[in-house]
């Protein structure tokens, strides 16, 4: 029997080899490499990092699927895969000071950041359940490692074993989902599965409710929307920092990626069913993510506790659904990407070599002590409590009129609601830090290159995405419209 | 230039601000005299649409538009007219002013107070020039940045908690107004088919009368809270007592009108029929606060709380002036709006004066402070007169235009409202008897020093300025008469547009029942 290979359009996946060799490359490289000159897989992985956004850029405005009609390239994912690469730029560089100065600098954790990058690219190209269960479980898998990365401590590895039991359990649910759809229609494949729902030809309807009722489940814990979120505070409080922003960040736009692109293009036609369902979880998720993060005393937590807030006002987006709400999805995830690295960052910078330093009243009188990384600090608070002209408001406010336009004022005025909530808890960080005396002990803080750099490029995304987002929202709006 | 001018009025703070920047944060005097000469300059140049307004015409002057983030239909749209052109004057007056006033005041951080001050004068006149709903609400929200550090940084005892109130109060209204615009937004799609936040595209949209009242309200909160009209003021007294002087002269003098303002530039001409409607709700809270305002103050025994509450007061006739809904009446609201800029900038400043001198602000700790201070007093003697309304002052003006307008659309109303001016009068003059006259029965107050000539440099504009829309006030009518006899024209027309057009939705509906009864 003749072995033929099958039609691989490389092109489309270049950007997926690149990151996949590097990584391997650099888990090769690694033991080869004496300890002072570890940092060199640093700057390997960020050079695979650049390379693959050019090889993404290349793909712009490209449609295509290979793998016969497994993995599919077009816009939307294009898109998605600029948050994650930048989103993993952005946290190799705030990395590399952190891991010198933990002392658990080895080339394994920017091999384990590639993977994970790869994975969430596999999960916005997928265009197959079983290519998207393969992304989810490549990035979670390196997570769950990576979150277990200072393996002298107690508080990560906890991280990690929770992370890792909830996810297997939700990687269960994910899967349960996918073989009853599959049961019901007789295919992963997503553009089957709509025409099967479309023309009636699916089998018994409470399958493909129960389906995609299990595959909500299962990203609704990727992306840590209630009730799915209580991994979510102590798996942020463990975890390196680095790897903190890094979980905020690309592996949740990941989730959405897949989420919106299974419930928005393949269950479309029984948008009626779910939407209420998605309606009250955005609801739940705003409200019990911004009440809690009111009472935390610990920076981190307090940031894991908004990111679930956040990630209500994505579900608001995805409530509101059509090409506005999606294209302001986007926006918001890319916005939600530089103020949260960007917000991480500063604490990464506050750190010192075993003590974190994340209590918050770490940060009194921050103003005076280092103002720089104080102002900056305060215009990523704001940012993220959603005032102009940063890319909050924006995010916000596209996101709001999104689901005004759906008709869903009433959800519009609970997450206004909430915003109003959530400005307490972010201007407490910054009345600690300017209105507050200093501690007596306290120090300027010394800021090295790679955190500079990061906050520099959080900055200028928070307030370009602010002041002058036209351009980037019309590449929000030309990502979507290849859904329709 | 004309296209420029405000733009350059609003953004050359920023200039400031970056100039500030570069400057070393020791070199106090320098810091100090750039924010001046910045802020001085800006208020030269707003003199050039003081004299170059055409005052004969009610449409919007100075005006620019340009795309801005096309594909929402948001633009920078700036432009003025009758009523926003004082308003403008009066920031750009006032920021010079009170910046001169913090001199030997603020001693901490004094880069970051000048950065903030400076920013503050950037959002307050882009929220007066603004005419894109979008614009507006960007530099609504972007004004309480600086607000917040002013109080919160350089503020009193209790800042912190004053400044976090103040922002939660401030937003809790905005942010249903930003859904009430996106609102707004796509009925203006739905009806004309193009996406715009251009307040002038979207004023001639017809708005059904039940969606008009909860849009209306969504604003008039943001507004109300704002002003701060009764029951929303609580946050007011707690901002004013804490903050420092010049963020009370400030907070007085510019922030509060932005909520008058907003009822005259948004929900009177988005939603006639609701503001016509409900103009009885608002005259009623307006003379509550009016006369609760006024009864409040006679209770306080710090001076800086008192004026606090005066400004409900006031404020309440504005409000009251603008809901006579006559020409009087709303040239009144604007003009008691410039004077309470004016007259409670200026007691805050004098105040100001007091504790820096004393580091107290009771009346019982002071008495007899005029054989000390002759200067002072005679300076506090003719602000308390403005602002008591006397005759010959600017405020008599005022009051008198909103009293004639009200006595024109309800007598009942002007009576109550006369009320307050009596009250007024006491609660002002007592105090100023108790602080000014009498024994010195503190010894501190035997060594109190009069005014220096900085001081006295900030007090005299002030001054002229009261006495000038005392005596002739006529340049500032002839200025706004146009604008506000279009603003009520269109108010009037658009009104009964919308009831024909509702009752016919109703005959409609009754014609459909009809029908199918008939079936």
């Amino acid at each position: 029997m003749d072995w033929i290979m099958p039609a691989v359009n490389f092109k489309l996946i270049l950007p997926e080899i690149i990151l996949c060799v590097f990584a391997i490359f650099i888990l090769i490289l690694d033991p080869f490499l004496s300890r002072g000159r570890k940092i060199l897989t640093a700057h390997l992985a960020w050079i695979a990092i650049v390379l693959a956004f050019l090889a993404n850029l290349s793909l712009w405005d490209f449609q295509d699927t290979t793998f016969s009609q497994m993995f599919l390239v077009d816009n939307y994912a294009t898109f998605f895969k600029f948050i994650f690469l930048v989103g993993s730029f952005l946290i190799i560089f705030a990395s590399m000071n952190y891991l010198k100065r933990e002392e658990i600098l080895h080339g394994e954790y920017f091999s384990l950041i590639l993977f994970s990058t790869l994975g969430m690219m596999l999960l916005a190209s997928g265009f197959d359940l079983i290519i998207i269960f393969l992304g989810l479980e490549i990035m979670s898998v390196s997570l769950y490692v990576l979150a277990g990365f200072r393996r002298g401590d107690l508080k990560s590895n906890e991280a990690s074993l929770k992370y890792f039991l909830m996810g297997a359990f939700a990687t269960g649910f994910l899967l349960y989902g996918i073989v009853m759809i599959y049961g019901s229609v007789g295919s992963t494949n997503l553009e089957q599965i709509i025409k099967s729902i479309a023309f009636g030809e699916a089998g018994p309807n409470l399958l493909i409710w129960a389906g995609a009722g299990l595959l909500l489940v299962g990203f609704g814990f990727k992306i840590a929307s209630v009730p799915f979120h209580m991994w979510v505070p102590d798996v942020y409080q463990g975890a390196p920092t680095p790897v903190t922003a890094f979980i905020s960040a690309g592996p949740k736009a990941a989730g959405f990626a897949a989420l919106l692109r299974v419930f928005l293009f393949s269950f479309v036609t029984i948008k009626l069913d779910w939407t209420m369902i998605i309606w009250i979880m955005a609801a739940l998720t705003m409200t019990v993510g911004n009440i809690i993060a009111i009472a935390q005393s610990d920076i981190k937590r307090m940031l894991a506790y908004s990111s679930i807030a956040h990630v209500g006002y994505v579900l608001v987006a995805l409530v509101a659904g059509g090409e506005t709400g999606i294209s302001s999805a986007l926006f918001y995830l890319l916005a939600y990407t530089f103020m949260n690295i960007g917000a991480f960052t500063v604490v990464i910078a506050l750190g010192k070599k075993g003590q974190e330093n994340t209590g918050l009243d770490d940060y009194s009188g921050l103003g005076s002590r280092s103002p720089l990384l104080a102002v900056l600090m305060t215009v990523f608070m704001f940012s993220l409590a959603g005032f102009p002209p940063t890319a909050g408001f924006m995010g916000k406010f596209y996101v709001f009129s999104a689901a005004v336009k759906s008709g869903f004022v009433g959800l519009v005025i609970i997450a206004v609601i909430n915003s109003l909530v959530s400005i307490y808890y972010y201007l407490r960080v910054v009345v600690i830090m300017f209105m507050h005396p200093p501690q007596p002990e306290a120090q300027k803080v010394p800021l090295a290159f790679g955190a500079a750099l990061v906050l520099l490029i959080s900055i200028w995304g928070v307030l370009q995405m602010g002041i002058f987002p036209e351009s980037l929202l019309k590449v929000a709006q030309a990502s979507v419209s290849s859904i329709f | 230039m004309d296209t420029w001018i405000l733009t350059i009025l609003t953004f050359f703070p920023l200039l400031g601000i970056l100039i500030l920047l570069l400057i070393d944060r020791s070199k106090l005097g320098t810091i100090k005299m750039v924010a001046f000469v910045i802020s001085s300059l800006n208020a030269i140049f707003s003199l050039y649409i003081y004299f170059n307004f055409a005052a004969e015409s009610s449409a919007m002057q100075f005006s620019v538009n340009k795309a801005w983030i096309e594909s929402l239909g948001i633009s920078y749209h700036l432009g003025i007219d009758g009523i926003s052109l004082f308003l403008v004057l009066l920031t750009t007056f006032l920021t010079p002013l009170a910046i001169l006033s913090s001199w030997s005041a603020i001693t901490e951080k004094v880069k970051g107070y000048y950065i903030s001050m400076l920013f503050l004068e950037t959002g307050m006149i882009g929220v007066f020039v603004s005419l894109d709903l979008f614009l507006f609400y960007v530099f609504w929200e972007v004004m309480l940045i600086p607000m917040y550090f002013l109080i919160g940084i350089w503020g009193g005892p209790r800042r912190i908690y004053a400044t976090i109130k103040f922002v939660l109060f401030t937003m809790t209204g905005s942010l249903l107004m930003l859904v009430a615009i996106l609102v707004l937004y796509f009925m203006n799609h739905s009806f004309t088919g193009t996406y715009t936040f251009n307040l002038l595209e979207i004023t001639k949209l017809p708005i059904p009368l039940g969606a008009q009242f909860w849009l209306f309200f969504a604003f008039a909160l943001a507004f109300a809270i704002k002003v701060p009209m009764f029951p929303f003021h609580t946050w007011l007294p707690d901002a004013h007592v804490e903050a420092p002087t010049a963020g009370s002269v400030i907070l007085a003098g510019v922030l509060l009108k932005m909520g008058t303002y907003g009822f005259l530039r948004f929900c009177l001409p988005l939603f006639p029929n609701a503001f016509m409607d409900y103009g009885t709700l608002f005259s009623v809270l307006a003379i509550i606060s009016i006369i609760y305002g006024a009864l409040v103050c006679i209770r306080q025994e710090d001076v800086k709380s008192l004026v606090a509450f005066s400004s409900v007061s006031h404020l309440g006739f504005v409000m009251l002036g603008l809901f006579a809904l006559n020409v009087q009446g709303m040239e009144g609201g604007i003009l008691q709006m410039i004077n309470h800029g004016i007259s409670t900038g200026a007691l805050f400043l004098i105040v100001g004066m007091l504790y820096e001198r004393r580091h107290t602000r009771l009346i019982s700790d002071f008495g007899g402070v005029s054989k000390k201070m002759p200067v002072f007093a005679a300076f506090f003697m003719i602000v308390t007169l403005s602002s008591i309304g006397l005759p010959g002052t600017n405020g008599f003006v005022g009051e008198f235009t909103i009293l004639l307008g009200t006595f024109k659309s309800n007598v009942a109303y002007a009576v109550f409202a006369a009320v307050g001016i009596i009250l007024a009068a006491i609660y002002m003059l007592w105090m100023y008897q108790r602080v000014m006259f009498g024994k010195i029965t503190k010894p501190e107050n035997e060594k109190l020093k009069d005014l220096n000539l900085r001081e006295k440099i900030v007090l005299i504009p002030l001054i002229l300025a009261i006495f000038w829309i005392g005596i002739y006030p006529k340049p500032f009518f002839s200025k706004m008469e146009p604008s506000v006899k279009s603003l009520l024209e269109n108010a009037r027309t658009k009104y009964e547009k919308n009831q024909l057009f509702e009752e016919s939705l109703q005959v409609d509906s009754q014609q459909m029942e009809q029908m199918k009864q008939m079936e």
